[in-house]
């Protein structure tokens, strides 16, 4: 199976990434050559084999419910591109 | 007749009663400084690693327990992916195809009788993490939008009904049954201002033509602040899908769901953006997660544990006790606490109807007035019981004993020591008919007009009989003038 321009572009709007054509040209190659070395595995015979849920079988890990120290604000704000000393500022958000 | 039938179903997310988030340790407390509430796993910084919090995952299961949900053995996490500046991994963790619960109900009622009672099905409740909050100040012209992320990780548990309600009334009425059941079961303090409980609702209509049934596109409607406003938004919704098939006629399938937010002060829904396709989110096993199965002693367990619902507990007033469906439905829309007050008063009197009584004109007037909880009402089960034992054995009328519990409410002290204070006795028999023959004797103007067939004229003289001794019970002083009169 390969991958056609559409749906690399749409993939890359779910990203919010914007490709030149070039890129757009090259990711469609590249990421095709993924999906088709992925889909060796549907050479497999999976017949009679229960889908797993993960690569660990390790079931049933919980924590108990205690509050623990958060952030000091400063240090959770400290990486963010722009802030206000008390919130992550970004572009506009309007409506819904 | 309405020419169509409105088809609704509903999506809820309640948040859970846990101290702290799904998968980290941070608080959940609700009002905390913007931002302090939040660590690497919050943040989605590479490398923190989530952990589910028990408490969550247990109160989940009461609640689809509760709601008649069957509970999977076997369930796992899964991220669902989408851009959003609330969302800083870039996904949520929420569960797709397998829900840790399926296939339940809910039994909803009016004891108005505005519809028959009904099943709602559950399709699912699952649970999956909250996002943040962003906020935008237009009015000040503000280039940007701030982010708190102080609500990102609260475990939420969102129960999706199946299509099963037939109008706005019903919706409501569905909420209004949800929410008391998960405050029985106290996992959640379902307080909407504060988003503990939000509701999404789906709306269609089947419109009857003369080619047969037809049904509309199904609109999503958001930002329904409370259960007045579903059912307002909802009624809005069904009369402009009306004018909108009469338009356009356009049928299901004909155009994508669309998502209509509600303006509450006007009184209308909105459009918003189109739903993405749920392909779109991109779901895929959380590998950060591990799954989490549940066994049949579990389960058992669980339901053991339930305690009694509303619908078992209004079932058991009316027929233990005699009660109206209407009265049973108020005492028990009011939360365990109040029906187990009323329980003890009921028991102790032997007399439901006469607890029914005095919960609902009396203590429940007072704790609406004084803004009170049962909890913090100064007049205890046994205590009212006490009061409501001597107005049966006749030693105090209704309206002293109204007088009485007034003086417990602002004093705090019992029955008998608020009597002894106030003077309140039950006044001897002898007493009494000593005192009738004194005023019949001194009020010979009042035998003849009684004498002449004016009954009323006995009215001045059980005045004058409470004026002399206000604990006397003025139907008995009336019956022992007739009496006196009599005799003459």
């Amino acid at each position: 199976m390969s991958l056609t321009r559409q749906d690399v572009e749409k993939v890359a709007l779910l990203a919010r990434l914007r490709l030149s054509t070039n890129e757009l040209d090259a990711l469609t190659e590249q990421l095709s050559k993924v999906v088709g070395y992925v889909e060796q595995l549907g050479e497999l015979d999976t017949e009679g084999v229960a889908p797993m849920a993960h690569a660990v079988e390790v079931t049933n890990v919980f924590r108990d419910d205690a509050v623990q120290p958060s952030l000091p604000r400063e240090q959770a704000l400290a990486s963010a591109p722009h802030h206000d000393d008390a919130c992550f500022l970004v572009p506009a958000v309007l409506g819904d | 007749m309405s020419p169509y039938t409105v088809i609704i179903g509903l999506e809820v997310h309640v948040q859970l009663a846990t101290e702290s988030k799904l998968f980290c340790g941070c608080s959940t407390a609700f009002g905390a400084a913007p931002n302090t509430q939040i660590c690497p796993v919050c943040l989605g910084m590479p490398g923190a690693l989530p952990v589910m919090n028990r408490k969550a995952f247990e109160l989940s299961l009461r609640t689809a327990a509760a709601i008649n949900c069957q509970i999977a053995r076997f369930t796992k996490w899964d991220r669902k992916q989408y851009y959003y500046p609330d969302l800083p991994k870039g996904y949520q963790i929420s569960q797709y195809d397998l829900p840790f619960s399926h296939d339940g109900w809910l039994e909803i009622s009016d004891p108005k009788g505005k519809f028959e009672p009904k099943r709602v099905g559950i399709i699912r409740a699952h649970l999956e993490e909250d996002a943040g909050k962003s906020m935008h100040d237009e009015r000040a012209g503000l280039a940007d939008s701030q982010i708190d992320l102080n609500r990102t990780g609260t475990p939420l548990l969102e129960i999706v009904s199946q299509p099963d309600m037939r109008s706005p009334a019903e919706a409501k009425a569905f909420l209004s049954e949800l929410k008391l059941l998960l405050t029985y079961l106290g996992v959640s303090d379902c307080n909407m201002q504060e988003g503990s409980l939000r509701v999404d609702g789906n709306i269609n209509l089947h419109i009857d033509t003369p080619g047969g049934k037809v049904a509309t596109p199904i609109v999503e409607i958001k930002n329904m602040n409370s259960f007045r406003a579903v059912e307002r938004a909802l009624a809005y919704e069904a009369e402009r899908l009306y004018e909108v098939w009469q338009e356009t006629g356009q049928k299901l399938g004909d155009v994508p769901k669309q998502t209509r937010g509600w303006d509450d002060a006007a009184n209308v829904t909105r459009g918003q953006r189109h739903k993405e396709e749920s392909s779109d989110y991109r779901y895929f096993p959380d590998p950060d997660l591990v799954p989490v199965t549940v066994t049949d002693a579990v389960v058992e367990q669980v339901l053991a544990s339930l305690g009694e619902m509303p619908v078992a507990l209004r079932t058991r007033l009316e027929t233990e006790f005699g009660l109206s469906a209407y009265d049973s439905d108020v005492l028990v829309n009011q939360g365990r606490a109040l029906v187990d007050y009323f329980l003890h008063v009921a028991t102790a009197t032997g007399d439901g109807k006469l607890a029914s009584n005095w919960l609902q004109q009396d203590v429940l007037r007072m704790l609406n007035e004084r803004n009170w909880d049962i909890a913090a009402f100064p007049v205890t089960a046994p205590a009212l019981a006490v009061l409501l034992k001597k107005v049966q054995a006749g030693e105090l009328i209704t309206s002293r004993a109204r007088e009485v519990l007034q003086a417990m409410i602002d004093t705090g002290r019992s029955a008998d020591e608020v009597m002894r204070e106030k003077g309140i006795e039950q006044v001897d028999e002898t007493e009494l008919v000593a005192l009738c023959q004194e005023l019949v004797a001194a009020n010979p103007k009042v035998a003849e007009d009684f004498k002449a067939g004016k009954m009323q004229a006995i009215g001045s003289l059980v005045g004058q009989a409470k004026k002399k001794n206000p604990n006397v019970n003025p139907g008995r002083v009336r019956e022992l003038l007739i009496e006196a009169l009599g005799k003459l």
